[in-house]
């Protein structure tokens, strides 16, 4: 047998779509992709979303989801081409030779059913184990992924353990057949940072001591640069690059990988605090309605004009409970709150149209923000007349001059929101808070849901147009490279308090408290080695404790 | 106490309270409405003092709250009072028809439950091929006909032109089994068309609902046959839809059934029911009302506790 | 917009308009007057009675024209009166809240626990049935499914960013529910619409079949199937003619709901 485990030659991937009110029409995903992988190594498929990473890694499995279906070339597994394999053998081979890891093992566990039936469900079935040894090997298994009480976990129901948990169990369900080739598809995109890089690592080391072979798929080029041999960049069903990790990492050779390589690495000079913050919050204390714990308890943060807050946390942190009180939406149980030189009304209904339009919000999900059924003209232009009561001529030239400071111009004036792409989509919502003249704008993780590059171009923009409008921002995100790329402050938030506080160079020099040390030190760097040498670090620092 | 006891007790009480609530609603709406069982009885041309007489002495002069706990009172201890028309005692009317329209409805039920389940996933398995298209076919075609048509449509071909089955579904007590099930052939078939495809079109989109989630997905990854995956993995998640599925049938089946005996004459519940409502027998149409709701509340009740029991979250706790 | 309207649509467009125009003309359409008696019973179809006569000898064609008058009448007036009484209230539960939706909210459960053929067969048993109160009683016992619906989506709707966004902004309750929830909470309601209307159909033709709803002489096609079953025992279709004209109608207007429904999906992110 040759080392070559997945050879994959010309592959084309087609569906067939069906648009309510169309005819169903086909439509090519992969547009014929070249690959190998050795037995033992690990291919890192990395793509922005719509690029067929997915659709590849199924395909190594002969597995379309939907009306997916391989319409060319070949994929060799363990010297056999599964294209021309009949359904039974590649039954055989599902579970048996090639096992899969998906990004949602919440969803992809059976709700009904006991975690170890379903870890050893494919071993026994494929004859690869008795149940006996299965079970052993499933608890071997749950011992190396670092699960607690690994015993008895497999006795639990999917919901009865929490998700870096499953996350984990998945890659267990995976490993236990003694599989040659596992299919990794975004495991840990769903999970914290903190638990990410446990997950990870505890991929890694199972992926080392089994010597399996790996497909990793992901978004995020750092992440797969810590785990993979290779990398191959896909963009919209084509072949970018594809080299081995030191090579794209280090020397990328097409303009896309580079700009992937060096995402989030905005520079931004961090102001000096003026004399007069724009908003106080003082002494904060929140909990939602019809519950009896507080998920904001004492927090005190300001900003300043023309300036950036980022409030950084993982969920549940408090962070998006904060803008919810500042915004009015959460009436505060104790606690202040002074804007523009006055004290807000905790309520909405007690803030004046002033306080209103000086205090602007974007959200996370620019598809719910904007109304469907507006015209982007509509959506930016309601401010417009109800704050300033502009009309016909004067309103459409303000329209047009916001919609080139987005960087769209005027011909999306009559566009729904519908016809937009997802950047696009959170420019008109810029757009629509800018309309107002606010002196601040609360983005509630603006960029989280949009692809890297994307994202940095509305990062961007906010930086470009605070310049100009010397509005200031209060940005919520999980994410610390955005908080890098964007700051003048940071507030670091746990378990509903503010953990750290203070302008970005101070917050992020040390000495650190523990948290933000975990935090910091949790998010993954675009460089070889960084799993290693973080892993490495906490073991030494819990040995010297 | 676990906690799914304590759901299930919660389910039950409040079904408790929307019986009561029901058979308020139903003993108020005759009370609130003009007219009442002494001028049903009077008729329009009844003086102002007869109609005082009457009451006085059928007691409807007393508060309806009392008279609502006396009737109700006696609906549970089997006590229904006296029919209008032909003073007759309700109770045993209705013991003998009630015995008969559940011998209808237990046939239907038998019949399109299996065949409803059977051709939900056959649709499932053919789906978007033909076996699927004819089913939401003859679905949109059975949703856009009233029972009565139906019926009327089976007894033309099938009891005037071809004389397979009576058009009239008597029966009595005297009469073997065969005989019966001979007599309510027709009646049967028209409660199983009514029912069937909507039963089949909600089990076919209860289990596709269910086949579309990833752990289906992974099932499938393992490499286990069509059938193990349907066993094992889709079958546990897809009990409780389908027998809440099979539990909003069965209350339309209730509907069903009125419309149907007396269509075909047959007497049970239903046509009771209806008669006593053309004859404007109070007494009458309140104890079969309250009954066809009590059985159509006790049915969804039913399904409610089932999708409890199976609920693996609930059966299994934090 | 007519081009890209569907062939299915297109025919169920042309027999629901059929339906109605005929029942809008129906005294100048109709070859005989709908309670002259104007031959022997149960003619036969012939050039003078198209679809034959009845059981007292009354022209069917003329009957079944009057007849869908009545029904569609009754049928649309009721659903009209279900979807204004329906969808105001679940609108406004949705967007007050608080005890108002919640006693709203439980008195529509209690009404929905019974049959609504139960309920009207109780509330038919106290009250005369005229075309009024038909409309009245078919109208408000329905409007707690147009309530359920037109609550459920203005809630769904209210959780939404841009509505939460329209607040933020200080805007009234008035634009709210008219700028921001209604656009996007017609299309579910107008594909409800065409179903509703098909169950009141079918509901007013089951009364009347019952002989609980439309009273002779007026016509209506519940009524006809009633008046001609006897004809059935010796093999005259004359009571299956309502069938004809009741599923036509209701497979038309399902066809239109559908493709309503699908219309409106098709604006991707309907709604969100």
């Amino acid at each position: 047998m040759s080392d070559t485990l997945l050879k994959v030659r010309g592959l084309k991937i087609g569906a067939t779509v069906y648009p309510p009110g169309e005819k169903p029409h086909d439509i090519d995903i992969v547009h014929g992709v070249d690959f190998d992988l050795e037995r033992g190594k690990v291919l890192g498929l990395i793509g922005e979303s719509g690029a067929g990473k997915s659709t590849i890694g199924l395909a190594s499995m002969a597995y379309g989801r939907g009306g997916v279906k391989i319409t060319g070339g070949e994929v060799w597994v363990n010297g056999r081409d599964v294209m021309k394999s009949g359904l039974k053998d590649i039954r055989k081979l599902r579970g048996a030779e090639v096992t899969y890891v998906s990004q949602s093992a919440a969803a992809s566990f059976n709700p009904a059913k006991k975690i170890m039936d379903q870890v050893v469900e494919a071993a026994v079935e494929q004859k690869k184990f008795s149940r006996k040894d299965a079970e052993q090997r499933a608890r071997t298994l749950f011992a190396k992924l670092g699960l607690p009480d690994p015993d008895n976990i497999g006795e639990r129901y999917p919901h009865q353990v929490s998700g870096g948990q499953l996350q984990r169990c998945m890659t267990a369900l995976a490993l236990c057949p003694e599989p040659d080739l596992v299919v990794f598809d975004e495991p840990t995109t769903a999970l914290d940072v903190t638990t990410q890089i446990d997950v990870l690592m505890a991929i890694k080391e199972a992926i080392a001591d089994t010597g399996v072979g790996a497909l990793y798929i992901t978004h995020d080029l750092a992440v797969v640069a810590q785990v993979s041999d290779d990398i191959m960049v896909l963009r919209m069903g084509n072949t970018v690059e594809y080299g081995n990790t030191d090579q794209i990492i280090n020397n990328p050779q097409e303009e896309y990988t580079q700009a992937l390589v060096s995402v989030r690495s905005i520079e931004h000079e961090e102001k000096p605090p003026t004399p007069e913050p724009v908003l106080t919050v003082r002494n904060i204390t929140a909990r939602y309605k019809g519950t009896n714990f507080d998920v904001l308890h004492n927090v005190n943060v300001e900003l300043h004009p023309g300036q950036t807050l980022a409030v950084v946390g993982e969920s549940g942190s408090g962070k998006s409970t904060l803008a919810r009180v500042i915004t009015g939406l959460l009436p505060p149980r104790d606690g202040q709150i002074d804007f523009a030189g006055r004290t807000l009304s905790g309520d909405l209904a007690g803030r004046s149209l002033e306080d209103l339009r000086e205090l602007q919000m974007i959200y996370q999900m620019a598809d719910t923000a904007m109304n469907p059924r507006q015209t982007v003209g509509t959506i930016i232009g309601r401010p417009l007349e109800f704050y300033f009561g502009l009309r016909g001529d004067e309103k459409r030239k303000r329209l047009i001059e916001l919609l080139d400071e987005i960087e769209l111009g005027e011909k999306f004036m009559d566009r729904y929101p519908a016809e937009l792409s997802g950047g696009q989509k959170q420019r008109v919502c810029i757009a629509r808070s800018l309309a107002a003249k606010p002196k601040m704008i609360i983005c509630d993780e603006v960029t989280s849901a949009l692809d890297p590059l994307v994202a940095d171009g509305i990062l961007k923009l906010l930086l470009d147009l605070q310049k100009i409008e010397n509005v200031a921002y209060l940005f919520i995100t999980h994410d610390l490279a955005t908080v890098r790329a964007i700051s003048d402050s940071i507030a670091v938030m746990y378990q509903g308090r503010v953990a750290r506080y203070g302008s970005k160079s101070e917050v992020l020099s040390p000495p650190f408290d523990d948290y933000t040390d975990l935090l910091l030190s949790s998010v993954p760097e675009m460089r070889l080695g960084w799993l290693e040498e973080v892993v490495a670090n906490r073991k030494m620092e819990s040995a010297g404790n | 106490m676990h906690p799914i006891v304590k759901l299930v007790a919660q389910r039950l009480a409040l079904g408790a309270l929307l019986l009561l609530a029901a058979s308020a609603l139903i003993f108020g709406l005759t009370e609130a409405l003009p007219g009442d069982a002494a001028q049903a009885i009077l008729g329009q041309a009844a003086t102002t003092e007869s109609l005082a007489n009457l009451r006085e002495e059928m007691g409807l002069d007393r508060p309806a709250l009392t008279r609502y706990f006396e009737w109700l009172g006696g609906i549970m201890t089997g006590d229904m009072g006296l029919a209008l028309t032909n003073k007759l005692d309700i109770a045993t009317s209705i013991q003998s028809r009630m015995a008969n329209t559940l011998f209808l409805a237990f046939w239907a039920a038998l019949i399109s439950v299996p065949l409803a389940i059977l051709l939900g996933l056959i649709a499932v398995r053919y789906q978007n091929r033909w076996p699927d298209k004819m089913i939401s076919g003859v679905t949109l075609a059975s949703i856009s006909l009233p029972e009565f048509m139906i019926a009327y449509i089976l007894i033309f071909f099938f009891a005037v032109k071809l004389f397979w089955a009576p058009s009239f579904a008597n029966i009595s007590p005297s009469m073997d089994l065969l005989d019966k099930l001979h007599a309510i052939a027709l009646p049967v078939a028209v409660l199983v068309m009514v029912v069937l495809a909507h039963m089949m079109r909600m089990t076919r989109a209860a289990i596709l609902n269910v086949m579309q989630s990833a752990y289906i997905e992974t099932a499938e990854l393992k490499g286990l046959s069509g059938f193990q995956v349907i066993a094992r993995h889709a079958f546990p998640n897809a009990i409780a839809p389908i027998v809440n599925v099979v539990m909003i049938n069965m209350a339309y089946l209730v509907v069903g059934v009125v419309v149907v005996e007396v269509v075909f004459a047959y007497p049970g519940m239903g046509q009771y029911l209806v008669d006593a409502v053309v004859k404007r027998d109070v007494p009458v149409v309140l104890a079969c009302g309250v009954i066809f709701a009590a059985v159509y509340i006790l049915l969804n009740i039913f399904a409610d506790v089932v999708s409890i029991l199976t609920n693996p979250r609930l059966r299994h706790p934090k | 917009m007519m081009k890209n309207i569907p062939l299915s649509a297109m025919i169920g467009l042309v027999i629901t308009a059929t339906y109605f125009i005929a029942a809008a003309l129906a005294p100048i359409i109709t070859p005989y007057g709908m309670a002259e008696v104007v031959g022997d019973v149960w003619e036969p179809s012939s050039a003078q009675h198209l679809l034959g006569t009845d059981q007292i000898g009354r022209d069917l064609l003329s009957r079944m024209i009057y007849g869908g008058r009545t029904t569609i009448w009754i049928a649309t007036l009721a659903t009209i009166l279900s979807f204004v009484t329906g969808a105001s209230l679940g609108f406004f539960a949705a967007v007050t809240g608080g005890w108002i939706d919640m006693a709203l909210s439980r008195l529509v459960d209690l009404f929905m626990s019974i049959p609504s053929l139960i309920l009207a067969l109780v509330i038919l048993s106290s009250i005369e049935a005229t075309v009024v109160t038909l409309i009245v009683l078919m109208g408000l016992l329905d409007s707690t499914r147009v309530y359920r619906l037109a609550r459920a989506v203005a809630v769904d709707i209210s959780v939404m960013d841009y509505v939460e966004a329209a607040r933020l902004r200080g805007e009234k309750l008035k634009w709210i529910i008219f700028r921001e929830i209604l656009p996007n909470a017609l299309s579910p309601l107008v594909a409800e619409l065409g179903l509703r209307f098909i169950f009141m159909v079918l509901f007013i033709s089951t009364l009347s079949f019952l002989g609980v709803g439309v009273q002779p002489p007026l016509a209506d096609w519940g009524g006809i199937v009633k008046e001609n079953k006897e004809g059935i025992n010796f093999g005259i279709g004359a009571a299956l003619y309502p069938a004809v004209a009741i599923a036509t109608l209701a497979i038309s207007v399902n066809l239109v709901a559908d493709w309503v429904l699908n219309r409106t999906t098709s604006l991707k992110g309907g709604r969100g």
